[in-house]
């Protein structure tokens, strides 16, 4: 997996909640035994009409927005089934990075992602940000006045700048773990069969109850 | 110290805790199918590396496979090069296949527990995030994406973040008509389709007891459609009996079964353990569910209507307007005024005997309503025939049912069955999402028993005022 590296991207603003894996990539595109040509299916029914051409109303038909590389959407983006496709397709699209709104506090957050889509996220090397809602409503303030805004995204310091006549600098949170293994692109693989002795261990005393 | 039941088997499987919070974490069981394995099974294959433990893995084909007589002639080219290939990775890597015409073959939620992989006290994943399925064991049970798929084949094991825990208790009991899904419905309803994010939530309480062990697989498996994690009951004995009750060619027998039971009585969350979250619902007050929006969290009581955009709590007034133009209703709507042109009893959620006898007790000796279309699906291969052997095929097809063979079918339409554009759907299935059962597909989610209502109704009904009449 390719290290992620700080860049500056155009956003892309998709203002709904719930965006879920069969809109993400619907299921005829499954089918696929390979783990390319997604892109062109992203968002398949939103963006393309019955007729087959593109939707122009849709936010990645219009020209402001085709060559995006950052994603800001609504809450429990990603929720759904577990397909990776709808990590690859964002990806293949053009997308390094996705940014969403937690909403709420204490017990009753709900965050911006839904849980594997986040992890899928981090083993292909896709950055998904949570960010505040109101942090989150003033980028799509941004984009809606001036489309084609650009942001420079740095998981290093862990901030996103929204380029404008003033700049608007966000930082964000991430943990340990996935920020280690975004910016060095670690191979998780192979990584946890340096633990294969552990593993070994484990198995000879472990009951799996296999009759 | 006072444990949970997630806590109690997570300790079990901890192979290596690391420095950065992450746990290596065994997994005793590897379910797959044909749609998220294929490229993980290429990946195992770049990398020159093997099937850690095959004989933990067990593959079936479900997502695609037609369910008409025909079903052995698949004419999408696309569909059969993907099971064709799980038929030559299972071959190559030496996994058990139960595929396209094995007297086995079902949906992998469905013949998991049937076959007896899944136990009590157990890690288990597969690539499907309907694998929650599997916590009604007190099995600790996820759905993984197809690189860790990769990852659990190629070393049995899984890095994970310890989750969050919530408790969810369902005091009382539930009135005549309502189901184990109208439960789970409720909850969703309640905590919103994202609610439940990153918990594993344990489901306790009298009502969850007096559940079947499959109205408790239809709680647990429903629980990602919160967001959670995983789903868990502590097993009982009505988890020991089902394990018990028939031959399971993969469960322990004789005195290995005591000595597993014997284990399992100590797994059950210990008095005074804490949760990260709890929440107590009464049953009794649950009415039979039905939902009216594009998520499974927009769910409404069959006596209520639909309702005005600014009136859903955790949604914003223009998702719920989206929502109502796809679905094509409008606000005041009564539940119980919406037609239905399809109903489809099928899916990991609702397709087993339980389901199927429930279905069959109202269609006994009706008709579908004219205007309706019934598909019927079982679960597995297995369940096709136990019902056969009950009759209750006879019951379907009597009443204008299509009495079709095991898949997922019309849950999520990768076979040939699916919803045409703006067609509506009262579905037993998972998920009311657009475009999930077919373009331009309307499902409203709905347990078996008001699923069997509508057809022969041809619109939704309140099942406990139908089965006053």
């Amino acid at each position: 997996m390719d290290p992620f590296q700080k860049f500056r991207g155009v956003i892309a603003p998709l203002q709904r909640s719930n965006v879920d894996t069969d809109q993400i990539i619907p299921k005829q595109f499954l089918k696929s035994v390979k783990r390319t040509g997604f892109g062109e299916s992203l968002f398949f029914d939103w963006r393309f009409l019955a007729d087959g051409n593109p939707d122009p109303d849709f936010v990645l038909s219009r020209d402001a927005f085709r060559t995006a590389e950052i994603l800001v959407a609504g809450n429990n983006f990603g929720c759904g089934s577990s397909r990776e496709h709808a990590v690859w397709a964002v990806m293949q699209f053009g997308f390094k990075c996705v940014i969403a709104p937690s909403r709420g506090e204490g017990l009753e957050r709900v965050p911006g992602f839904a849980d594997i889509f986040c992890n899928n996220s981090v083993k292909n090397g896709l950055l998904t940000i949570e960010l505040s809602e109101a942090e989150v409503d003033s980028i799509f303030e941004v984009v809606t006045a001036s489309p084609g805004s650009e942001a420079t995204v740095d998981l290093e310091s862990q901030t996103v700048t929204i380029h404008g006549d003033t700049d608007l600098v966000l930082s964000f949170e991430i943990d340990g773990a996935s920020k280690e293994t975004l910016v060095k692109g670690l191979d998780e693989i192979a990584l946890t069969l340096q633990s294969d002795p552990q593993i070994t261990a484990f198995e000879k005393s472990h009951q799996t109850y296999l009759p | 110290m006072a444990k949970t039941l997630f806590e109690k088997i997570w300790n079990r499987h901890i192979v290596e805790d690391f420095d950065d919070g992450t746990t290596l974490l065994y997994i005793d069981r590897h379910l797959v199918h044909e749609v998220t394995s294929p490229q993980a099974f290429e990946g195992l294959r770049l990398a020159g590396r093997a099937v850690r433990r095959p004989e933990l893995t067990f593959a079936t084909m479900d997502h695609n496979v037609p369910t008409t007589a025909d079903r052995d002639t698949i004419r999408d080219p696309v569909s059969k090069a993907q099971m064709d290939a799980l038929a030559v990775n299972c071959e190559d890597f030496g996994v058990q296949l139960y595929g396209l015409g094995h007297d086995r073959q079902g949906i992998v939620h469905i013949i998991g527990p049937d076959l007896g992989i899944t136990l009590p006290g157990l890690t288990m994943v597969c690539g499907d995030s309907h694998t929650s399925t599997h916590g009604a064991f007190g099995t600790l049970a996820f759905g993984i994406g197809t690189s860790e798929v990769e990852h659990v084949l190629a070393a049995q094991t899984l890095r994970q973040k310890k989750p969050p825990t919530f408790r969810v208790t369902f005091t009382g009991s539930l009135c005549e008509g309502a189901t184990a899904k109208d439960m789970v419905l409720k909850l969703i309803g309640m905590i919103g389709a994202a609610g439940g994010t990153g918990y594993v939530i344990e489901y306790s309480g009298d009502a969850i007891r007096d559940l079947s062990m499959e109205g408790r697989m239809t709680v647990c498996n429903m629980t990602i459609e919160a967001g959670a994690r995983a789903g868990m009951i502590a097993p009982d004995e009505k988890t020991f009996e089902f394990i018990s009750r028939i031959e399971r060619p993969f469960a322990p027998r004789g005195a290995e079964l005591e000595r597993a039971i014997a284990d399992w009585r100590t797994l059950p969350t210990d008095e005074g353990a804490e949760f990260d979250r709890e929440l107590e619902i009464d049953a009794s007050q649950i009415a039979p569910q039905v939902t009216w929006g594009t998520n499974p969290g927009m769910v409404i009581d069959v006596t209520g209507s639909i309702p005005n955009p600014e009136d859903v709590p955790g949604c914003t007034p223009g998702d719920v307007q989206k929502a109502l133009d796809y679905m094509g209703l409008e606000s005041g709507k009564a539940i119980t005024d919406i037609p239905v042109d399809t109903v489809f009893i099928g899916s990991c959620t609702n397709a087993r005997m339980e389901d199927l006898r429930r279905a069959a007790k109202i269609l006994e000796g009706r008709k579908v309503a004219n205007s309706v279309r019934l598909l019927v699906v079982p679960g597995s291969a297995e369940i096709r025939r136990e019902a056969e052997e009950e009759g209750l095929d006879k019951v379907f097809t009597e009443a204008g049912a299509e009495w079709r063979f095991a898949g997922c079918s019309m849950c999520l339409g990768m076979n040939p069955d699916q919803l045409k554009p703006r067609e509506r759907c009262a579905s037993t299935s998972n998920r009311n999402f657009e475009g999930r059962q077919g373009k331009g597909g309307r499902t409203h989610l709905v347990s078996p028993e008001m699923a069997a209502v509508a057809a022969v109704e041809g619109h939704f009904v309140d099942i406990r005022d139908w089965m006053k009449e």
